[in-house]
């Protein structure tokens, strides 16, 4: 195979795998704040500021696979 | 059909060609440093910033104008953030300056080349306005003034001897490994904060330019909310993160 299709190939299985999960990790965290914000509405202020947070540190493994693929597609 | 992608180039120059490149472009050498587009754009943000703030302290009043009420939203509004996390005005006070300059200067850093059309200004081959975040070295100094922060934080409250046992403990196994665990810590929380940022804003350009390239009416419409969308919490996650790593080294260790 030529290099650049081995590259579109690994680029493309880089996010593929590193999206899951990320995916599966927002998922979570989204569904047990909303959870908690069903159960105790006061609290809600508090904790969707918390949910950006934990999503964000959720996401860095998903961003890491994209910076990858990104670096192999255009450098 | 060369009449079409004609008409095409005409009204999208900038999507014509796709160039992402992970560097920005140099304009000149001032001497042996490289001056590129982005360190040009960052001094406008920066003068910006600092022209709207510093009128807005020289035209301070009793009776607030709009201007000012709003200024006075953004303050409060990270203020309050910040004092949520530390939970004690007088540490606030010590964090909040460099929290607030790392939530605008990303805010407005962000918020600046998505404004329509600006992506399709350029000089010979380079875009002038490449967003100023998506230059992985400027994040870079930016975490590693964060991560600096923190270790001086910590020596300060702690002292010295604290802080190197913090990392070389020779009491046990244990303790040593885990001490070397920690200074991996360290470097990676460098790693994590930048490429974290690094990625969403790096991201959110290229995936507006294929957008915009592919299907150029109404389609990005969506992206360029989420784009929007993402990067105003990007800045807020990235004060809020520094916030909690600098107060966390605040804290005094028990031996």
């Amino acid at each position: 195979m030529e290099v650049e299709g081995l590259k579109a190939l690994a680029a493309g299985l880089c996010m593929g795998l590193g999206a899951w999960g990320p995916a599966i990790a927002e998922g979570y965290v989204g569904g047990q704040a909303l959870k908690a914000i069903g159960r105790n509405p006061e609290a809600g202020d508090k904790i969707s500021g918390l949910v950006f947070v934990l999503m964000a540190v959720c996401e860095s493994t998903g961003i890491y696979a994209l910076v990858v693929s990104l670096i192999i597609l255009f450098t | 059909m060369s009449g079409f992608s004609d008409w095409w180039h005409f009204f999208f120059p900038g999507a014509s060609g796709l160039n992402i490149t992970i560097s920005p472009g140099v304009l000149f050498h001032l001497g042996p440093l490289p001056v590129t587009t982005t360190l040009i754009l960052q001094l406008v943000v920066i003068a910006l910033i600092c022209s709207v703030m510093i009128s807005a302290r020289v035209h301070w009043q009793k009776i607030p104008s709009k201007f000012q009420v709003v200024i006075e939203w953004l303050v409060m509004a990270v203020y309050n953030q910040v004092q949520g996390i530390t939970g004690n005005h007088e540490r606030t006070r010590k964090i909040f300056p460099l929290a607030f300059c790392l939530f605008t200067f990303i805010l407005v850093a962000n918020l600046l080349t998505l404004f329509p059309g600006l992506g399709a200004i350029s000089y010979g081959n380079i875009n002038l306005f490449r967003s100023v975040l998506a230059d992985y070295s400027m994040i870079l100094v930016m975490t590693l003034i964060v991560i600096i922060t923190c270790q001086v934080a910590f020596i300060m409250t702690n002292g010295l001897g604290k802080y190197l046992k913090k990392f070389f403990n020779f009491s046990s196994p244990i303790a040593f490994f885990l001490g070397l665990m920690d200074v991996v810590g360290e470097l990676a929380k460098i790693l994590s904060l930048s490429f974290r940022l690094f990625g969403n804003v790096f991201a959110g350009d290229v995936l507006m330019a294929v957008v915009t390239a592919l299907l150029p009416y109404f389609i990005p419409f969506p992206f360029f909310a989420l784009t929007t969308f993402s990067s105003v919490i990007q800045a807020y996650v990235f004060a809020l993160l520094s916030t909690i790593f600098i107060n966390s080294s605040l804290d005094v260790v028990e031996s």
